[in-house]
């Protein structure tokens, strides 16, 4: 702990550290979105007739819709043709080994404190990092193959595992589901693959890393999970990118799938660049992730640590199918500065006998606002359906705002729902507290902050949660005195 | 000298709350400083720990012969002042063990000394923790979430005795006690002690002072300390009360 105590201090006395560039020969399109820059992305990933028409029908689709607006953000209109759809590191050749990858990537992820060299892994974390649109390298993809499990890029598994792709891609987040998701189906560049054979329980965790580089880039990654029967998985997801003065955006779509007994769980620690003190520049995040328990007894667990990004507009959901399967949502979301987060959950029973907890803490300092929205449904067949909520917010300084939306919609008389909502100001009291015991008036803010998210950083994997623990402390910074 | 207040006075708005107050506690004595509600007790422990609720207007505080009035409350704890608290607050999600390493190895590291580790730290907490009767599952609790009266106060008596003060001050520490916690909590007390250490116990009801004899007792009324004696006096109030102070 002493350790990651230092870290911690050598963290406090910095803005956001992930604001780099790194300076590479990229391979990118002009802005702008047109049916050629599909076709170019789908051509320049050699894919198949199939997928450039189930982008093409995507694109369709998305011209006809308009962008959400009942969400709590407040921002300047996007110019979807004046973002770059395909921004990716110029390959030279084909590469065989890590020793091949572009050094000036791997000392960017090495600034990312991503070891992507396998032999320094001992933490056992296979990684695939995602630098702009394109998968960089997967790492013990050797290992995890012994145990027949597919971890691959996105672009990769459209190539060597098109059934299983085909089959899944959209069968839980369809191209029709929203603005966002629609243009993502169009225009995904990559993302990460995930299948896990029948009864196999994945060795380690599973991770990806997210960046970000390029100017005027929007990053449309797409992560599909696949959990046989029997199952189990953890996945892990960071993210960071550049400190630009111009808003950027990401819009993501994840899609979960759990099949009869397996159980797949899910973290996050988001840091996208959130803009500077003044409101300036960051990223927009508009993120769509959800996962469907298929069969019975199986179990889908989101957990975040929401931190970055100027926007965020986010609700991993859950919606269970199978009967007795179990969804939970553990969410840390901390804003400051003029950051906005319109973040929560969609929880939906359909199965019987299926529970879901939900457990949100939101963090507001600054002049920013946080919002918690949150959707449990209970429908006509979900008997004896459970669902415990708890939406705990914390307000630091007088000028930020915390606000909660749960929406809930029961169907069946058996079913079984409690709610339970919080908002406390981090009182005077507690720092005086603190300070008479010796405890600097830093050092008590983010002791009282991460005991409030203490529930949630217990769900996150061992590293995850000294990460975490990191990113509150570098997020809190200016936010008091 | 541990301690020394000249002619110290403070309002809380309009209100003069301490009207000049002067004391001198020596290293090694316990001072008893006794009033009822409203005399001034309380804001003499908040600006003697730098609890910025009432306004200086004149006097002065010297600690081991430096002001206090340049120090900042952290500074003022990381240099042996420990204030127990009359009603200490809950900080839910963070254990007792986390909050008083903080504490224990924020102190060290302003003294230049190394910092204990998980082990040490363990071993030297439960050394103390049953000089105030708790067990090993105590420390593992949110600091005062949920706690009782008593459990409260024997956690300010806890961090007393691992942070290692040079001056205690004990504000109403015996309030909300019944018998058996106010025994304990006077052992844990008692076992402090030394010709080092000073306490200031601030107390409205002599009952405390019955098992930790003061080596002097003032008596505060309207913000004036109108009497000073020895343990006799306490006893004295016992049987007539505060009235025949009052003129």
């Amino acid at each position: 702990m002493s350790q990651s105590r230092e870290i911690i201090d050598k963290k406090i006395d910095q803005d956001y550290q992930y604001g780099f560039v790194t300076d590479i020969e990229q391979d990118t399109l002009p802005p702008g979105l047109s049916e050629d820059v599909i076709r170019f992305i789908s051509k320049k990933k050699n894919e198949p007739d199939w997928l450039l028409n189930w982008r093409l029908k995507a694109y369709k689709l998305w011209k006809q819709m308009s962008e959400p607006k009942w969400a709590k953000l407040k921002y300047n209109p996007i110019d979807f043709q004046d973002i770059i759809y395909y921004a990716a590191p110029k390959k030279k050749k084909e590469l065989k080994s890590l020793d091949e990858v572009d050094p000036q990537l791997l000392d960017t992820y090495n600034k990312l404190g991503i070891p992507l060299d396998e032999q320094k892994m001992l933490a056992g974390v296979a990684v695939d990092a995602v630098f702009d649109s394109v998968s960089v390298t997967t790492t013990f993809k050797k290992e995890l193959a012994s145990h027949g499990i597919i971890f691959c890029s996105f672009s990769e598994a459209v190539q060597s595992h098109p059934e299983l792709v085909r089959k899944y891609i959209g069968s839980v987040v369809p191209r029709t589901d929203n603005f966002y998701a629609a243009l993502n189906s169009a225009v995904f560049s990559d993302g990460s693959f995930v299948y896990i054979p029948k009864g196999v329980r994945c060795p380690m965790e599973l991770s990806t890393y997210f960046r970000i580089n390029a100017a005027k880039t929007g990053q449309f990654e797409r992560t599909l999970i696949i959990a046989e029967e029997g199952s189990y998985v953890s996945y892990l997801e960071g993210c960071t990118a550049p400190m630009r003065d111009e808003n950027q955006l990401h819009a993501a779509v994840v899609e979960l799938v759990a099949h009869k007994d397996a159980n797949i769980k899910y973290s996050t620690v988001q840091n996208w660049y959130p803009g500077d003190e003044n409101g300036k520049g960051g990223i927009y995040n508009f993120v769509t992730k959800r996962g469907i328990c298929l069969e019975q007894n199986s179990k889908i667990s989101w957990t975040q640590v929401e931190t970055g990004s100027a926007l965020t507009w986010k609700y991993p959901s859950v919606i269970l199918k199978g009967d007795n399967s179990t969804g939970e949502f553990y969410s840390v979301a901390m804003t400051n500065n003029y950051q906005q987060a319109d973040t929560g959950t969609k929880m939906i029973h359909i199965g019987k006998n299926t529970s879901s907890t939900i457990i949100s803490k939101g963090i507001s300092a600054g002049k920013s606002h946080n919002t918690y929205r949150g959707e449990v449904k209970i429908m006509k067949n979900a008997e004896n359906s459970r669902n415990y909520s708890q939406c705990d917010s914390i307000l630091i300084g007088s000028e930020c705002g915390a606000h909660t939306f749960p929406y809930i919609d029961v169907r069946n008389p058996t079913a079984q729902m409690e709610h339970e909502a919080t908002t406390s100001n981090i009182g005077e009291d507690q720092i005086f507290y603190c300070n008479q015991r010796g405890i600097s008036e830093e050092n008590a803010v983010s002791l009282i902050v991460n005991g409030f998210c203490k529930d949630v950083f217990a769900k996150l994997p061992m590293e995850f949660a000294v990460e975490a623990n990191k990113l509150m402390e570098v997020s809190l910074e200016g936010s008091v005195g | 000298m541990m301690l020394t207040i000249k002619n110290l006075k403070c309002s809380i708005g309009e209100k003069e709350i301490l009207q000049g107050i002067n004391l001198d506690v020596r290293p090694g004595e316990v001072h008893a400083i006794m009033g009822r509600n409203g005399s001034g007790k309380s804001t003499l422990a908040n600006v003697i720990s730098g609890k910025e609720t009432a306004e200086i207007s004149s006097g002065t505080i010297l600690y081991k012969g430096e002001d206090l009035f340049e120090k900042s409350t952290e500074q003022r704890a990381l240099e042996g002042i420990f204030l127990s608290f009359q009603y200490p607050v809950a900080i839910p999600g963070v254990n007792i063990t986390y909050f008083l390493k903080e504490a224990v190895n924020a102190k060290r590291r302003y003294l230049g000394q190394n910092e204990l580790d998980a082990a040490t730290f363990l071993q030297k907490i439960k050394e103390k923790l049953p000089l105030v009767d708790l067990d090993i599952s105590f420390i593992k609790r949110a600091v005062n979430d949920g706690f009782s009266g008593g459990e409260k106060k024997r956690n300010e008596i806890l961090q007393l005795l691992m942070l290692e003060p040079d001056l205690a001050i004990l504000d109403e520490t015996d309030s909300g006690l019944d018998i058996d916690a106010l025994k304990i909590v006077s052992n844990g007390i008692k076992s402090y002690r030394s010709s080092e250490k000073s306490f200031v116990i601030i107390t409205h009801y002599p009952r405390l002072l019955h098992y930790v004899k003061p080596d002097k007792v003032h008596i505060l009324i309207n913000g004036k300390i109108v009497k000073t004696g020895g343990p006799d006096l306490a006893e004295l109030l016992e049987q007539k009360g505060y009235s025949w102070l009052e003129s």
